[in-house]
């Protein structure tokens, strides 16, 4: 058996795409999805900037067929994102191996449920919204819209690490044999919920985000739905299917420090990474690129910067960029999101620019990479980290 | 704990319930107020599990079908009135149900793996397996695991410590059964 | 000026759920942060929200927190002088 466990779909849409080719043209076009906000009536809207799908909710309704408010945002976008990554596979019959959905979700339904709050005792008919605040509603929805029948499935909630450990949680089932195929990822959409929470924790920036910049200012939250399709080595063999990358690696750690915050020399962080290395069986000069957390919030990129540098030794991290500047922070996905994006470097052996960089961090001598660049890659490494100080690391290779 | 009740009270009430309960079994861990209703349930019993225990290799997978929902409606009502518009920090910050394993980690020094799950029900089938397969990939010494659910003042909890030596049979069936008595 | 300090001193005991703490033991002096009451980042911001809510101040960055929240005495007289109701 095969060390790594293998990628055979994926799909996403995000700020910057409504399926994998076009996120792959605006990474590589330094296109950036960060605008004002136009699907959410808030009261911050000129205060904030996001990463919103490009799309209302009647077009995502209509791309998927349903009929007009019986679905909120997060499960269409998870969807969306489902599906793509089943037909790139070439799943014909989702029931014909014992399949997974493993999703994630930090609001559910909580864009859909918002509007209907206090219409809650008046009316009826829209009840179902209600009960759409469940975490684990989206990923019924999406089962039920995908056909799976009486598999496994589950709701990861670890706040911004979530995708991440979906996906871990995927691999490990998958290699120790109770699923042949695991459907990972998550779903969040943007709503007032986060939004107006996020600006209690005033770590949102007013502009364009600008990870591990000495001026950063906070995060900008973003939307999106990413999956991936895992399936065995059983599955690659027999369905003669075309591996994209395979999952080698992967990690989760407690910080244990606060909340919240990171703890100051990323304790947590540098857990995670060492524990992706010693599953992929990997030497931390064997990553050829580093895809960061990258917040753009001043204790994220400092912690990460230096727990990084813990890891790799001053001097020796290898070429890095958060691609936060392009999407936002979409919160439970930024792992799944980070993982596509991984995919596709390795795929086209391409480093992606940390947009919006200007001035070095006064902490350290560390520079994220600024422009697209080509380069033979083998090994990505991509981290998230997320508040409970739950912090993931995958490690995403080409050959097994 | 072990079938033996710890602390017993007629109290319905949470809140007061559950201060009783911190001073009866001498919790003694001034943040334990600022937390939310999930992180304190969790947390206290916890803390009962860990307290004597000197292994600090100890993952965390808890699981319930509520998320953080108790705490999510209290942030949405303070949102949903624009005369009186003042969500809380704190009140955010625990709209996650992970948060109360950083408050298990943060209080144990517990930097090992955890992870928090939204199941229709308790899975004790997927939690017997992905427990086994933690501990056998040398991931933790021990786990602690199970199920801790708040939702419109109703709660419910059963969390257990699994190692490779015991005092239960680590098996679906026998986890199915404590679960059942509780 | 006592009478805001005294009220300052219950409403963080309220807000930030100090329930293990006595009003007569926040001395005007006693640091709020780190050694002191041993409050954290999410406590400097509910103070931020409280500031805003009862008196009408409101902090555009958590940085200027750090020294109007030092102690009673400094959050009194930064209240004292910039409130709006």
């Amino acid at each position: 058996m095969s060390k790594g466990v293998a990628i055979t779909g994926m799909g996403i849409i995000s700020a910057i795409g409504n399926n994998v080719q076009e996120n792959y043209e605006s990474l590589i076009g330094e296109k950036m999805g960060i605008d004002k906000i136009t699907q959410i009536e808030t009261i911050h809207k000129d205060e904030i900037m996001v990463g919103e799908v490009k799309a209302t909710n009647s077009e995502l309704e209509q791309r998927l067929g349903l009929e007009a408010n019986t679905y909120s945002r997060s499960p269409m976008l998870g969807i969306i994102a489902a599906q793509e990554a089943i037909r790139q596979a070439g799943i014909t019959d989702i029931n014909d191996y014992k399949t997974g959905l493993i999703s994630s979700t930090t609001v559910g339904g909580m864009d859909k449920s918002e509007q209907y709050f206090f219409e809650y005792f008046k009316n009826k008919e829209h009840h179902h919204h209600i009960d759409g605040l469940h975490a684990g509603d989206s990923t019924q929805k999406i089962a039920n819209y995908l056909g799976l029948e009486g598999s496994f499935m589950t709701t990861i909630s670890t706040a911004c690490s979530s995708a991440a450990n979906a996906i871990l949680l995927g691999a490990r089932m998958i290699k120790s044999g109770r699923l042949d195929r695991a459907i990972v990822g998550g779903t969040d959409a943007l709503s007032k919920f986060t939004i107006n929470g996020f600006k209690t924790l005033m770590i949102l920036s007013d502009t364009y985000n600008t990870p591990f910049d000495d001026n950063r200012k906070g995060l900008n939250l973003g939307e999106a739905g990413a999956f991936l399709v895992l399936e065995s080595d059983k599955i690659v063999e027999k369905e003669n299917r075309a591996v994209l990358a395979y999952v080698s690696g992967y990690g989760n750690a407690n910080d244990a420090f606060h909340q919240t915050a990171s703890s100051d020399n990323g304790d947590g962080a540098v857990m995670a990474m060492e524990k992706a290395l010693k599953v992929a069986g990997l030497k931390p000069e064997h990553i050829d690129y580093v895809n960061a957390h990258g917040t753009a919030t001043p204790n994220n990129d400092l912690s990460e910067g230096r727990a990084m540098i813990r890891i790799f030794g001053e001097g020796k991290v290898p070429q890095f960029s958060s691609t936060k500047a392009y999407t936002g922070h979409t919160l439970a996905v930024a792992g799944g999101v980070e993982a596509v994006y991984s995919v596709l470097a390795l795929q086209n052996n391409r480093i992606y620019p940390n947009l919006n960089f200007k001035t070095p961090m006064s902490e350290f001598n560390l520079l994220p990479e600024t422009e697209s660049k080509e380069k033979v890659l083998e090994h990505v490494l991509s981290n998230s980290f997320g508040f409970g100080g739950n912090c993931s690391t995958l490690i995403l290779s080409k050959e097994a | 704990m072990n079938g033996k009740a710890i602390f017993e009270t007629d109290e319905t009430d949470f809140s007061i319930f559950i201060k009783s309960a911190y001073e009866a079994l001498h919790i003694d861990y001034s943040k334990f107020f600022k937390m939310d209703n999930l992180s304190k349930l969790a947390f206290m019993i916890a803390d009962v599990l860990l307290k004597e225990d000197t292994e600090k290799d100890v993952a965390l997978v808890l699981s319930n079908k509520a998320s953080s929902l108790d705490t999510d409606r209290k942030h949405q009502q303070s949102i949903s009135d624009s005369t009186n518009f003042y969500p809380s920090p704190s009140v955010f910050v625990y709209t996650l149900p992970n948060i109360c394993l950083g408050e298990i980690s943060i209080k144990h020094g517990l930097h090992s793996e955890n992870a928090f799950l939204v199941f229709d029900k308790f899975n004790p089938s997927f939690m017997k397996d992905y427990t086994n397969s933690l501990l056998k990939e040398g991931n933790a010494k021990k786990v602690l695991c199970g199920w801790v659910n708040f939702d419109n003042g109703k709660y419910d909890a059963f969390l257990y410590v699994v190692a490779n030596k015991g005092t239960f049979a680590h098996t679906t069936e026998e986890l199915t059964r404590l679960y059942q008595t509780i | 000026m006592s009478e805001l300090k005294q009220e300052l001193k219950e409403k963080i005991i309220e807000q930030l759920n100090l329930e293990d703490i006595a009003i007569d033991e926040i001395a005007d002096t006693d640091p709020l942060f780190g050694e002191g009451l041993g409050l954290d980042s999410i406590d400097a911001l509910e103070l931020i929200v409280m500031l805003d809510k009862d008196y009408g101040i409101k902090l555009a960055d958590p940085k200027e927190g750090r020294k109007i929240f030092e102690s009673i005495d400094t959050m009194a007289g930064y209240i004292s002088e910039h409130r709006s109701r």
